[in-house]
């Protein structure tokens, strides 16, 4: 019994994060019809930042979170900017090709200026783990976890209860007529980008001092961040943050009751069982189609 | 970074000839190109009349085992400079090919493959993993080329009749043999394993298991994780519920590190002993502090206590060349393999008197080189008629404690 309490509790500390991944990607994905390779390159970057502002310029743990975040920002929306705006119109095969290519080029240049060795983040954080009977999680999880809520629900709000959101919303039911009723799409798309890339960065932030930070890090990230999407149902938050528990969860009880060996395994089986039989996602809204 | 030159010379110099093809045609309209033309004339003769020895490195520098192949390879660096400046081989000097193998199996046997053919070394070191120097050995078959082996674990390597492979590192059953002295005196009743799911990893825990079911002891769970995964909680939290009170962990150290960490987030209080001599302890108590302390090791290196070691003088310079070089002192314990590995090849191309692949495989039956872990004296393993090459380094058992290494006698 203590040993499923602690799969529980590892369950929602890595949901909190697999979440924080997939509401970035699927953001994009709904709104701009973009298929974002690059979201995990800026889980790297984020990571790296967090290295950059604590290891090397000895600044404070708490202070790099916001200025990863902002870095993250600011980077997506060059990314925009650069390159999907030109090809705004194009198929999404060649935005594709595109993003495939800026994920290669931005990874080699983690390589390129901080080598393949993994580098690690101290945090203020005590060693010692909160006890809780049979149960015990690291303080610097528990802060992940409530960083990673907060940055859920302040997305969520973003999107539901201001202008913003309001016109991001209105651009991904129908862009044509938003334009019609005044909305800037290009600055919506831009803004759309920058806020999905900063969850990313956020994420890779929030994880890369829990673990070790290098190159190829974003790599698996963004694999369980399509896998979650692909869960939740394209473009649907409420349905990214369920389909990154759910993941968490598969992989938990799978490498702890049937076996470690196929941990990373386990979430794909999932999806799989879900493109089979509920294509369009667990929690895919009707008005999406068409 | 990396020195990147000698790497891409071979595949610059086809560039090189090519565009001088096309620049001939342009040569009596353009006059301006003659320069040119000189130029690349003068690296390609460079290139191609290079009065050096190549050794082919073969290591992983990005991907999860970046760190150790990065060590293995600058200890490289340290024995080709130190043969260079005393004159070299066969008064030629000795020029590392390093290559990525990005620590993927495929990569490996195509960088061996592009240094065998491209390159045109006549001998390689590498590949670092178990899985990795597997997937290169069809390479040295096909090649009839010869590899040093550094630091690969899995009896795999010597045991399925590759007459190529030349190992310096201890297989897992004889790090196995050597813990078998110990296990009385640590009083093991049932050991759990978590392992890397690899053929370094699984390898360890098959020859384990099997001495420590003839002891006696209990085998519990067999835990793997995948080579990339950072977060072992999962495995943990099984392991912490089992009732075995020691842990048998086989992986490198940037895992051992998240492992530490994570067992000691999980308050799991059992006893973890380390195998497969990647464990840079003093990485692990830089980065994973207070959770490294009471970890065991079982180890093939002792940078920490010179005077214990077989070679103490050869240990002492080697130890003060990486501090003076700049390096993490943490890396010792990895890069003394490359160390080894180049002065084992260099040993058997000066036996050879020629450096061809052939006259090298031949010659390194025959040499004796005073390694940093004991003599390397290949001894014949595997099926008969096509044996594979095994060195008897030693091994030892350290233990952490107030964040520092202690020597345990096996």
């Amino acid at each position: 019994m203590s040993e499923f309490l602690q799969h529980l509790i590892n369950m929602l500390v890595l949901g909190g994060t697999y979440a924080l991944l997939g509401i970035g990607l699927t953001l994009i994905f709904g709104i701009m019809n973009v298929v974002n390779f690059t979201h995990g390159v800026l889980y790297t970057f984020g990571a790296y930042i967090m290295f950059i502002v604590v290891q090397q310029l000895g600044l404070n743990f708490f202070l790099a979170l916001p200025v990863a975040v902002v870095a993250g920002w600011l980077l997506g929306a060059v990314i925009e900017l650069t390159l999907l705006r030109p090809l705004r119109g194009s198929d999404i095969d060649t935005t594709m090709l595109v993003m495939i290519g800026a994920w290669i080029a931005m990874q080699s240049a983690t390589l390129w200026i901080w080598g393949g060795v993994a580098k690690s983040v101290a945090t203020p954080f005590p060693e010692a783990p909160l006890v809780l009977g049979p149960v015990s999680v690291s303080w610097l999880r528990l802060f992940v976890l409530a960083a990673a809520a907060l940055l859920i629900v302040v997305t969520y709000l973003l999107i539901n209860r201001t202008k913003l959101g309001c016109a991001m919303r209105a651009t991904f039911q129908d862009q044509d007529t938003a334009s019609l009723m005044g909305v800037n799409v290009d600055l919506i798309y831009t803004s759309t980008f920058a806020i999905g890339s900063s969850l990313a960065a956020a994420a890779g932030a929030l994880l890369g001092p829990v673990y070790v930070i290098f190159p190829q890090m974003g790599d698996l990230a963004a694999v369980k961040a399509f896998a979650i999407v692909i869960l939740g149902g394209l473009g649907n938050i409420t349905g990214a943050v369920i389909g990154g528990f759910i993941l968490a969860l598969a992989e938990e009880l799978g490498a702890g009751y049937i076996s470690s060996g196929y941990r990373d395994a386990m979430g794909f089986l999932i999806i799989i069982a879900v493109l089979i039989f509920k294509p369009t996602g667990l929690f895919a809204r009707s008005e999406r189609v068409g | 970074m990396f020195r990147r030159l000698p790497i891409s010379r071979g595949g610059e110099v086809g560039t090189a000839r090519r565009s001088t093809e096309q620049l001939e045609s342009y040569m009596i309209r353009t006059s301006w190109i003659v320069p040119a033309i000189a130029l690349a004339t003068a690296l390609l003769g460079g290139g191609a009349e290079a009065q050096t020895i190549k050794i082919g490195v073969n290591e992983p520098l990005t991907g999860a085992f970046a760190a150790s192949g990065t060590y293995v390879v600058n200890g490289a660096k340290i024995a080709a400079d130190e043969i260079n400046a005393k004159g070299g081989i066969l008064g030629k000097k000795i020029e590392l090919v390093i290559e990525d193998n990005k620590s993927n199996p495929t990569e490996a046997a195509a960088v061996a493959e592009k240094l065998i053919t491209s390159d045109k070394v006549p001998v390689l070191i590498g590949a670092w993993g178990s899985s990795l120097t597997l997937a290169v050995m069809p390479k040295l078959i096909e090649y009839e080329t010869p590899m040093v082996v550094e630091t690969s674990s899995s009896s795999k390597i010597t045991t399925t009749g590759n007459p190529f492979i030349f190992r310096i590192s201890p297989p897992s059953s004889v790090e196995a043999a050597a813990f078998k002295g110990i296990v009385d005196k640590l009083a093991l009743k049932k050991v759990d394993f978590l392992v890397i799911n690899n053929d370094w990893g699984r390898g360890t825990a098959d020859d384990f298991a099997k001495m420590m079911k003839e002891k006696g002891i209990g085998i519990g769970l067999v835990e793997t994780m995948d080579q990339g995964a950072q977060d072992m909680s999962a495995q943990l939290s099984k392991i912490k519920g089992s009732d075995s009170e020691t842990v048998i962990v086989t992986t490198a150290v940037d895992q051992l590190t998240l492992i530490f960490k994570q067992a000691a987030a999980l308050g799991l209080k059992k006893r973890i002993i380390t195998t497969g001599g990647s464990q840079n302890p003093d990485q692990i108590i830089a980065q994973a502090g207070a959770a490294a302390n009471g970890t065991m090791h079982l180890t093939t290196f002792l940078p920490w206590f010179p005077e214990k070691t077989p070679n103490p003088e050869a240990t002492n310079y080697f130890v003060s060349e990486w501090k003076k070089r700049g390096f993490d002192f943490a890396g010792c314990t990895e890069s003394f393999r490359g160390y080894d590995g180049i002065r084992t090849a260099a040993a058997a191309i000066e036996k050879a008197g020629k450096a061809e692949p052939a006259a090298i495989k031949a010659a390194l039956w025959d040499i004796k080189v005073k390694g940093l872990n004991g003599d390397i004296v290949f001894r014949k393993s595997g099926p008969e008629g096509k044996e594979s090459g095994q060195s008897q380094p030693n091994v030892y058992l350290i233990e952490i404690s107030d964040g520092k290494v202690d020597m345990k006698t096996l």
